[in-house]
Order: C-alpha cells, then sequence, then structure tokens
C-alpha cells in the first residue's frame, strides 16, 4: 500500500451513562464502574480517513490507539466499519501519561509506522476534553495541522482540502502531505459496521488477550494473519521512558473536588438594568457563561 | 441509541431454537466453504453468532435511522416523475443505510456476493424493520425476488442478476392486473418470443404492483397464445434499464404510504424467461407467493410489536382518576392479551420459517450431493409442513396485526383518533396486511387442506410430546381437552361429506387447530424460557374459550341452516 491514513482513537468511559458509582470515595474516577465506548469524535475521524480511503485508490487505513488490552474493542470496531488494520500500544510504563507524554507516545509510534501520509483523529476526548493530543501529536512529527475539520472537500496523493468549523464562521483550508487533522462532531457520523467485515474480523484478537484465554493462538494467525491485533510496548517504538507515564507527564493533579449540585437559595431580581448588570457579571465570573 | 434487534428479547431466544442447528449444518453444508470465503462461518457457533452480529446492525438501522423516518415517509410519501417512481428521501436514506451496512443478499450463496444466511435470520430482519416502518419492509422483504430467480432461473440469469441484488438492486413482482387478483389464472399480460432476436417481448398492464418501478422485476405473462389458464402462464425477468415499461400512477392508498403501488404499462419490454414455459404460475408463482407470505407475516409482527408497545408505554403515561390508566382491568386485560397474540404470531412465524429453511436447503444441498434417505425423507416432510404453516401464519399474525393495533389505538382514545401518534399510521399500515398475497379467506383455502389430511393433526401429537415439565402439565391437559373437541368437529364435518359445509366452516377448523398449535408452541417457548409463560396461559385460556365458541357454533348448525344463509342472495 503506498498511501498510509491512521487514526489516532481512544477508548473512553461513556459519560453519557454515569452510575452513581462513577466516582470513588476519594473524588477519582472509578474507572472498572464505567462502560467504555469509542471516543465519539474519533468516530468521525475514522469515517473522514474511510472517505479518503474510498478516493484514493491502494491506501490504507490503520487505527492507532493506546490503552489497556480491553481498548482492542475499538480497534475490532474500527475494522467492522473499514479499517484495514490496528496497533494497540500497551505497556505498564505508559500508564499515568498526560496529554505530552501520550502525544509522545502516539508520535514515536507513527514513526515506527512512517511514511505516513495522513492522521486523523477526533478533536477531543469527552473524558479529558483537552482538545491536546492531536496538535502536540503534528507538532512532534513536525507536520502540518488541521483542526476542528467539519468536511472533506478534496483529497489527492500531494495535498488535502478542509473545511473547519469555527466559533465565528467556516475556513477552507488546502494542506500539503503528510498532515494531521483534528475532526470535529459536526462533520458525518461513521458510516455503520458493514456486515462482511464483521463476520470477518469478529475474531481479531491480540496476544495478550489470547493468552488471558488460554487459547491455541499459533494456528489462528498461521492460518488468518488479518486477525491478528499488533500489540506494541515501549521499545517496540523505540521511546525513551523519562518522556512516558507520570516521569514524563508535566500536568500534576492539584485537587479533585466531588461537585453536587444543591438550589440552596433563590436571588431575586428587579427588572432594571443595574440588577441585569449584575447577574450577567456573577454569570461571567462563575464560567457558567462566557 | 435505539437498536430494535437488541431490545427485543424474544429475536435472541428465537434465533437460538434448537432446530437452528440442523437449519446452520444444511446451510452451510457442513462448512464447506469455511475456507474459501473470509466471511463464512466456521462452526454452528460461529454461524449463529454472525446471525446476530449482523441482526444487530440492522436493529440500529432500524431503530436509528428507519424509525424516526417513518412518519415525513407516511406524510409525504414517493413521487411519480416523468412515469417514474421516486422514493421520498428518507425511504431512499434508509435503503442507503442498509446497502452500506452491505447486508442487502441475505439469503444469497456467497458466490453471488450474499450472506448465505437461512431464512429465518432474514424473516427476523424483515420484523424488525417493519416494527420501525412497515412501508419500508416491503421494499426491503422483496428481496426475495432473488431466492426465487435463485431457486428456478437458468445459471446465466443467476450469474448476471443475482450479485445486482446483493449490490443493493432492488425487486418486484408483477402479477396482479386489472382483472386477475385473487384469480391469477386469468392474467393476460402478453409474452411473445421473437425467434429473429431470440428474445421475449412483454405488453399489456399490471395493477397494484408493489415497488413496481424496482430494478428488476419478475413478471407473470401469458407466452401461450389461446390459452385462458394457469398452464399458458410463464414467469419473466424484466430489468429497468431497459426502459420499456411506464408507471401509470402510483396509488393513493389508505397506509404503507413509503411503499410505492403502481400501475405499469408494458410496451414492447424486452425479458427473459425465467425456468420453463408454461411453470409460470403452477410452480414459480407459487414459491414466489410462499415467501412473500411470510415476509407479510414478518411485517404483520413487526407491526405489531410497535402497536404493542405504544400501547404499553401510553397506558402507563396516561393518568386519570388519579391513576395510570393501565391499572384498569379493561386496560390491563387488553395489554395481556395483545401480549399473547404477539407472542403467538412470533412463535408460529419462526416455526414456519424453520420448516421453509429446511426443505429449501435440502433442496439446494441436492444440488450438491445425493441426500440420504433421512434427509430425502426430511425434505419431503418439511416442504409438506412449510406449504400448510405458511398460509396458517399468513392469516394468524396478519389478523393479530389488526386486532393488537385496533387495541392498541382504543387504549390511546381519542388521541389515538388523532395524527398526533403513531398508533394511527401503525393501525392503518396493519389493514393491508390481511389484504394482500391472499385475503385471509384465501389464505384458509389453502390451509384446510392440511386440515383434511391430518397435517396439522399430526404435529398436535408431535407438540404434546415435547411438553416434558411436570409444572406445564396443567395447561397441557387443557390443550388435551381442546384436541378432543377439535377431533369431535371435525369429523362431524367429515362425516358430513359436503364440500360446501366444509367450506363453510373451514375458517373455524383452520383457527381451532391453529389455536392448539401455537398453544403448544407457546407452551414449549415457556418450558425452554419461563418468561413466555404468562402468554402461554393467556393464549390457551382465550383460545380454549374461542374454540368452545366455535365448536358449539358447528355442532349447532345444521347442514340446512348452512344453505338458509344463502337467503342473503335474495335479500335486497
Amino acid at each position: 500500500m503506498s498511501f498510509k491514513i491512521v487514526v489516532l482513537a481512544k477508548q473512553v468511559p461513556d459519560t453519557a451513562n454515569v452510575t452513581q458509582d462513577a466516582m470513588k470515595e476519594d473524588g477519582t474516577v472509578n474507572r472498572a464502574a464505567l462502560p467504555v465506548i469509542f471516543n465519539p469524535e474519533d468516530l468521525h475521524a475514522l469515517e473522514m480517513a474511510l472517505r479518503v480511503k474510498d478516493k484514493i485508490k491502494d491506501s490504507e487505513v490503520i487505527l492507532l490507539t493506546m490503552g489497556p488490552v480491553r481498548a482492542n474493542e475499538i480497534i475490532r470496531e474500527a475494522l467492522f466499519h473499514g479499517a484495514d488494520k490496528g496497533y494497540l500500544l500497551t505497556d505498564r510504563r505508559f500508564a499515568g501519561s498526560d496529554t505530552l507524554a501520550t502525544s509522545y507516545a502516539l508520535s514515536m509510534a507513527i514513526k515506527k509506522l512512517w511514511p505516513v501520509n495522513l492522521i486523523f483523529t477526533g478533536r477531543q476526548a469527552i473524558d479529558g476534553d483537552t482538545a491536546q493530543v492531536g496538535p502536540q501529536t503534528a507538532e512532534k512529527l513536525g507536520i502540518p495541522q488541521i483542526t476542528y475539520a467539519e468536511e472533506l472537500i478534496d483529497v489527492d496523493t500531494s495535498s488535502i482540502t478542509i473545511k473547519r468549523r469555527l466559533d465565528r464562521g467556516i475556513e477552507i483550508i488546502k494542506s500539503t502531505l503528510p498532515c494531521l487533522i483534528t475532526v470535529n462532531h459536526s462533520s458525518p457520523r461513521c458510516r455503520f459496521r458493514n456486515a462482511k467485515l464483521v463476520m470477518k474480523y469478529k475474531k481479531a484478537t491480540s496476544m495478550s488477550e489470547l493468552q488471558d484465554r488460554n487459547e491455541d493462538y499459533y494456528d489462528l494467525f498461521e492460518s488468518k494473519p488479518y486477525l491478528k491485533i499488533d500489540e506494541w510496548g515501549v521499545e517496540d517504538i523505540n521511546a525513551d521512558i523519562k518522556w512516558l507515564g507520570l516521569s514524563g507527564s508535566p500536568t500534576k493533579v492539584k485537587k479533585i473536588e466531588n461537585v453536587v449540585f444543591k438550589a440552596k437559595e433563590n436571588l431575586v431580581l428587579a427588572d432594571n438594568d443595574n440588577d441585569i448588570d449584575k447577574l450577567m457579571k456573577t454569570l461571567i465570573n462563575s464560567h457558567i457563561i462566557g | 441509541m435505539e437498536n430494535f434487534f437488541s431490545d427485543n428479547k424474544s429475536l435472541k431466544f428465537h434465533l437460538n431454537h434448537p432446530l437452528m442447528e440442523k437449519i446452520v449444518r444444511i446451510k452451510e453444508n457442513d462448512f464447506s466453504e469455511k475456507d474459501q470465503y473470509d466471511y463464512a462461518p466456521q462452526d454452528v457457533e460461529d454461524a449463529i453468532e454472525n446471525y446476530e452480529k449482523i441482526l444487530e446492525i440492522i436493529g440500529e438501522i432500524a431503530g436509528e435511522v428507519i424509525a424516526p423516518n417513518a412518519e415525513i415517509v407516511d406524510a409525504e410519501g414517493p413521487q411519480l416523475i416523468n412515469n417514474e417512481v421516486h422514493y421520498h428521501p428518507a425511504t431512499q436514506e434508509n435503503y442507503n443505510a442498509l446497502v452500506e451496512a452491505n447486508v442487502m443478499g441475505m439469503t444469497l450463496p456467497r458466490k453471488y456476493q450474499g450472506l448465505n444466511f437461512p431464512i429465518l435470520p432474514f424473516v427476523m430482519s424483515n420484523e424488525i424493520i417493519a416494527r420501525a416502518d412497515a412501508s419500508f419492509s416491503n421494499i426491503w422483504g422483496l428481496q426475495d425476488c432473488a431466492e426465487t430467480i435463485n431457486e428456478f432461473a437458468s445459471q446465466e440469469i443467476k450469474d448476471k442478476f443475482l450479485p445486482l441484488f446483493s449490490q443493493g438492486k432492488t425487486g418486484a413482482m408483477a402479477l396482479t392486473e386489472p382483472d386477475a387478483g385473487s384469480d391469477l389464472q386469468a392474467v393476460q399480460l402478453k409474452a411473445t418470443y421473437d425467434e429473429s432476436s431470440d428474445k421475449w417481448y412483454l405488453n399489456g398492464v399490471k395493477r397494484f404492483i408493489t415497488n413496481g418501478d424496482a430494478d428488476i422485476s419478475l413478471v407473470l405473462a401469458r407466452s401461450e397464445e389461446g390459452t385462458t389458464d394457469g398452464r399458458g402462464l410463464s414467469l419473466f425477468l424484466y430489468d429497468r434499464r431497459d426502459k420499456a415499461v411506464k408507471v401509470r400512477r402510483i396509488e393513493n392508498k389508505m397506509g404503507i404510504h413509503g411503499s410505492p403501488t403502481c400501475e405499469l404499462v408494458f410496451k414492447n419490454a424486452p425479458a427473459l424467461l425465467v425456468g420453463q414455459r408454461k411453470l409460470g404460475l403452477i410452480k414459480y408463482v407459487m414459491s414466489l407467493m410462499n415467501a412473500a407470505r411470510l415476509g407479510v407475516a414478518a411485517q404483520s409482527v413487526g407491526i405489531a410489536e410497535a402497536a404493542y408497545r405504544e400501547g404499553y408505554k401510553y397506558a402507563q403515561e396516561r393518568f386519570q382518576f388519579g391513576k395510570p390508566i393501565i391499572q384498569f382491568p379493561p386496560v390491563y386485560e387488553m395489554l395481556n392479551t395483545m401480549k399473547a397474540k404477539l407472542d403467538a404470531a412470533r412463535t408460529l412465524m419462526y416455526e414456519t420459517a424453520r420448516f421453509v429453511d429446511i426443505y429449501k436447503g435440502l433442496n439446494y444441498l441436492s444440488e450438491k450431493r445425493p441426500l440420504s434417505q433421512n434427509e430425502k425423507d426430511d425434505l419431503k416432510k418439511y416442504q409438506k409442513l412449510a406449504e400448510y404453516y405458511t398460509p396458517l401464519i399468513k392469516l394468524f399474525s396478519s389478523e393479530f396485526a389488526n386486532q393488537i393495533a385496533y387495541d392498541s389505538l382504543q387504549i390511546h382514545g381519542g388521541s389515538g383518533y388523532m395524527k398526533d401518534y403513531p398508533i394511527e399510521r401503525l393501525y392503518r399500515d396493519a389493514r393491508i396486511t390481511n389484504i394482500y398475497e391472499g385475503t385471509s379467506q384465501l389464505q384458509v383455502v389453502a390451509a384446510i387442506r392440511g386440515v383434511t389430511n391430518n397435517t396439522f393433526r399430526e404435529m398436535v401429537d408431535e407438540y404434546a410430546s415435547l411438553i416434558t415439565h411436570p409444572e406445564l402439565q396443567d395447561l397441557k391437559s387443557i390443550l388435551v381437552k381442546m384436541t378432543s373437541q377439535y377431533d369431535y368437529v371435525f369429523t362431524k364435518i367429515k362425516d358430513a361429506a359436503n364440500q360446501e359445509t366444509l367450506d363453510f366452516h373451514a375458517r373455524r377448523l383452520v383457527e381451532m387447530i391453529g389455536n392448539i398449535i401455537i398453544s403448544y408452541l407457546l407452551l414449549y417457548d415457556a418450558q425452554r424460557n419461563i418468561e413466555f409463560l404468562n402468554s402461554a396461559q393467556t393464549y390457551i385460556k382465550y383460545s380454549n374459550a374461542q374454540n368452545t365458541q366455535y365448536a358449539g357454533l358447528i355442532t349447532s348448525l345444521e347442514e340446512d341452516d348452512v344453505c338458509s344463509c344463502k337467503n342473503i342472495f335474495d335479500l335486497n
């Protein structure tokens, strides 16, 4: 395959279906109690990548994700929608990575896959909402980036034209390749799973998943190599552990507060400009609006 | 995320019936394609998991795309522009989603790019889609035209057209004409053979053709000049790309608005002969119709499921006299019988689908290798069962869909009569199901032979032997009594040996034995899963009362009474 498209995706807790067990008593997230899903904007990114694949002959879509072994679920999901291959970055030494360390790991993995022509990822993940990993990865790779992509206008083997969705309008940008693009939720939804691909890939598995199940994997990968999901650790991507995990993460959590909203009192406003002005200032100062 | 497969546990239950293993083995010919196609299953478990996963995709499309589109499709419908049908844009969106998901050609062999699924999961997909939008299930369901082509057409036609179905081309069966409805022997559309070009040409008019402007149509036409009956009819394939058929109008119907019902004018339309001449009606259309009847059954069960859910939801939300109306006996009784009828229709439908699967599967298998004696016996047995169960399920499911929609609307009260709730649409959509593909009255004509030749009665004994759970014996004993009552009544009519008396009571007899069969099936379901006990119990008690009423009427009516009904001829 001459034209390589990488999609960066993350398995995230389903924050829309939070139950009361979602937080532990110490205020940290109880990941075990949360159902996990394919980060929604990453599915939009996958769709845009697949649309590029539809347009460019001999191209392939590779899903790259970092996380525990369970994150293989989103690799399989991507294969069902039309991706060709998936890689899972999994290693204890990745644990605790903030956006900087994560983008370092991802950029090292992408370098391993190099030459890569296009990289797509969701604008942000619903668990952290930072929108930093995409841009930081592009910077580390030293390639152009287009953020807030809403529509793929045109693409060929040397350039891509994208419509961006911005606060006050749209912008159409053309970039040379390789290029990294972060995709907005306003772009087209991901296509449905493809029946034949579901049947083909439903047994796609990584080595550690097979070892956990104590199954004989040799035969499976021998006869159907496309069922193998590759797992990469720190050494596989030639990463330096000092830039990974907690040591590579300058972000420090100062305090976590469990906020419970309660309607304690009513604010009575008079029908005059002065009171309305006060209300607006209170709302802006408390970051409720603005 | 709405998913009309995952949110309905009964579907998974029927998909995992004990007989499925046999069906999968026959269909996959002992997994002969497992190394040839990357999407072919390795074993039975793998195959059934495939059916579930693919139905999950269809369930998602039904819940997320088709159902939300149903209201606007019903309000606006398709359009006729320059004698061509244009689906409503939302109907087109539904179809595109299914094509995108690569689920077309569900039952076709893999060599034609199909999924090689048995009939049962296809019927289930039809139920799921009908629940979302009954009108759309017509368009989806008509892919079983491909099944008829696969069964009877030449290799050349199969190679050319079957992959098109798998890629998403639509189908239609053009049978009815202005003067040939229930009586298809009267079909007049003319097929002429032109020796110089070695081609057939069609001329004439077809009416009430569902999805009439489809990409590929199967057309019943008179190929033998001078004949007047069914033996002069052959089946033809017309390719829309030949542009020789005009759609004169789209009918303005009471329901299923999204499905275009067309009047078609054939003008020297080139066509290919399917199978052999003169077998069009006698053999091929019968097969086509049986598949379509199972399709209507699935549509009926889908509508019934939607109507039941709407009624249930409304009864919980609507407060009167200080409490939700579901707490009042007349309302909860209605809901309870609705649920029992829904489970009843569904269990009989999937039983029928299994019979069709076994006999069709064995038929295809016989082309690949000689069948063993056991297999030959099975083929004969299940073909006969499919033949009689198909009209039986078409009769019961369509009548139940109407009754359930009627009761659900009743629960809605005045609000149900307004266009504000989906039940109004469901009520209209249900009304066609006991009319097209043969009215209920005609289903009785087909099913009564299963009564007179004891096919149904023999199955009752087979079912009875399956009910072994000690706690189900009380209910079973009711069924044993119902069976002797049926035997008594049937013998009485048989002994009268009068065809008119038999015809007169045919529907009652078919319903009596149908009630017993359904009751046993529900009891067997309850034996496999306790959740069906309530429906089994309800159905047995109500149908016991109904059978007693029928038996009373049959035994009290003398032959003279039957004849006196004819006085209606002379009354003004």
